[in-house]
């Protein structure tokens, strides 16, 4: 038997090649290529429908690829033999609707998997826990339960928990759509201190400004296709294909 | 004339007829008959009146049955859920038949079947006597009832739970017993205490297969009070019974309401 192949830190933190995947007779992703690099933050915007939720959630395997390949941190994560819960400890990931655990307070939230996947002790777990709570500026609501937080709370709540696993890279699936306006900044602000801080992150989204202010590349989507992708400012101020154009007129 | 002036009229109006009503009821009766008829249990002492048997063996063997029935009802409908939910097809069908089956039959049938119809056709002698054939009746029934509560309270727990619990690297089996079961057991404890008190009445059907003096669930030792003992010939009994069943179910079925009540405040 071979061991187990480790995480590189020489490659591309998440490699895509000809990812096709269909939802029965449906083709959503019709040939997907693109590279996220090691501490790049990549923002994936395009109009509802053109896949952006399935081409994320197929990079931690929520959703079975087709056909094609996705290799994380060079480990290709469709191999039958890939230790898939290894990889995905090391994929952090935030959803649109936070599903954060209802029965469990903040802190346990925080713990249940640092316990159960990565076999930390309580009193480490609590600890990581405490920092990345700190850090996204909810210290002291430990002993809350999400039913008792905003929307923005419990939105940092989930970024707090994914990132107690020491995630390498990040995945965010439009964490700011379901929010009132008011509370969308502290979440970004958040984000923009991991980007700050060398997070790998890829992060699908409506907020232009962030994708213009703290993303390294934009990728435009449009019918299960990437249509354009490069700098912020080009393809958010120079877009050079119609369906850019189109798109980006209706939502800037 | 206002509005609110105008509802709070008719309900005094209603209010008034409500008092009349009482009035001429008290009026009209015929308190001694019915005293006699209906309330004439003997003394409150546990032995001698009626109320001795009515608790020691009725209400005794009432809550044993229901205790069966639940506990062997829960099994079998935790398996039958798990079955529904499989993605092995066979197992499913075979759940979904025995479900539709058994709640599309009535009760009764059912008992009788298994009281009477089973054991001479088959020869069979089933544990427990004639009691036991109606406890597994009753534990069949019970069990396609509950298969259906149960899977709704596992579907009812969102997909997201399961995609935030894998998506940290949690494997099945820790999603299902740390993040699903949880919450799905406590969307079902409602439904799951409706489905006792349900049960706990239904246990009164095993009057109809005929049990030794010892086996009597609570209707049956109301039903024999009616012709022996100090009530004979009245109803008695029947009311003691009735009185017995209440201080039960009740008290249930106001904690089911406080359940979903807290339930409703929890998941705004
Ligand atoms: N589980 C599923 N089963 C069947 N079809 C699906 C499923 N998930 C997504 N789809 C379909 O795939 C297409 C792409 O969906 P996806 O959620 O990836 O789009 P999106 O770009 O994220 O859109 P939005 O901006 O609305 O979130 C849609 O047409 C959708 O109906
Ligand atoms: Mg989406």
């Amino acid at each position: 038997m071979t061991a187990a192949p480790q995480p590189r830190t020489d490659v591309p933190a998440i490699q895509v090649r000809a990812l096709h995947k269909y939802f029965g007779k449906n083709e959503v992703l019709k040939g997907i290529d693109f590279n996220v690099d090691q501490a790049e933050v990549v923002c994936v915007i395009g109009p509802s429908g053109s896949g952006k939720s399935t081409l994320l959630r197929c990079v931690n395997r929520l959703e079975e690829p087709t056909s094609g390949e996705i290799l994380v941190e060079g480990i290709d994560i469709c191999d039958p033999e890939v230790d898939l819960d290894g990889v995905r400890s090391r994929i952090g990931m935030v959803f649109q609707q936070f599903n954060l655990f209802p029965h469990l307070n903040v802190m346990k939230n925080l713990t249940l998997a640092q316990r159960t996947v990565k076999g930390r002790s309580k009193d480490e777990a609590v600890e990581i826990a405490r920092r990345n709570l700190d850090k996204v500026g909810l210290a002291g609501k430990e002993s809350a339960y999400p039913a008792h937080l905003s929307g923005g709370q419990q939105q940092r709540v989930a970024i707090a928990r994914a990132l107690s696993m020491d995630p390498d890279m990040m995945l965010f699936d439009e964490c700011t759509s379901a929010l009132d306006p008011e509370l969308v900044g502290d979440v970004l602000a958040v984000m923009k201190d991991l980007a700050s801080e060398g997070m790998t992150m890829m992060v699908v989204t409506h907020e232009m400004g962030f994708a213009r202010e703290v993303g390294n590349k934009v990728v435009f989507m449009d019918g299960g296709v990437v249509v354009e992708e490069g700098l912020p400012d080009a393809v958010l101020g120079e877009p050079q294909h119609e369906r850019t154009k189109a798109f980006l007129s209706k939502v800037l | 004339m206002k509005r609110t002036t105008k509802q709070r009229l008719v309900r005094l109006a209603l209010y008034a007829l409500f008092v009349v009503l009482l009035v001429a009821l008290y009026f009209a009766a015929d308190w001694p008959t019915i005293r006699q008829n209906f309330w004439n249990p003997g003394g409150v002492a546990l032995s001698g009146g009626n109320w001795g048997d009515m608790i020691t063996i009725g209400v005794k063997n009432t809550l044993i049955y229901t205790a069966i029935a639940f506990g062997g009802g829960l099994l079998v409908g935790l398996v039958a859920a798990l079955m529904r939910l499989s993605p092995v097809a066979p197992y499913r069908w075979l759940a979904t038949i025995y479900v539709e089956f058994f709640r599309g039959l009535p009760v009764l049938v059912v008992l009788l079947f298994m009281a009477f119809g089973i054991p001479i056709a088959f020869q069979w002698t089933p544990p427990g006597g004639i009691v036991g054939a109606g406890l597994i009746g009753l534990v069949i029934v019970a069990g396609a009832y509950m298969a259906e509560t149960i899977r709704a309270g596992i579907q009812a727990v969102p997909k997201g739970q399961t995609e935030a619990a894998r998506s940290l690297g949690m494997g099945a089996g820790s999603t299902t017993v740390r993040v699903v079961l949880p919450q799905a057991i406590r969307i079902v404890v409602p439904p799951l205490t409706n489905e006792f008190v349900l049960l706990l009445k239904d246990t009164s059907l095993l009057f109809i297969i005929g049990v030794q003096f010892d086996e009597r669930e609570l209707t049956t030792v109301a039903r024999d009070l009616t012709t022996t003992g100090p009530s004979a010939g009245t109803s008695t009994s029947l009311i003691q019974a009735a009185l017995l069943y209440l201080v039960i179910t009740i008290p249930l079925t106001q904690l089911v309401a406080w359940l979903e009540r807290r339930q409703r405040r929890a998941s705004r």
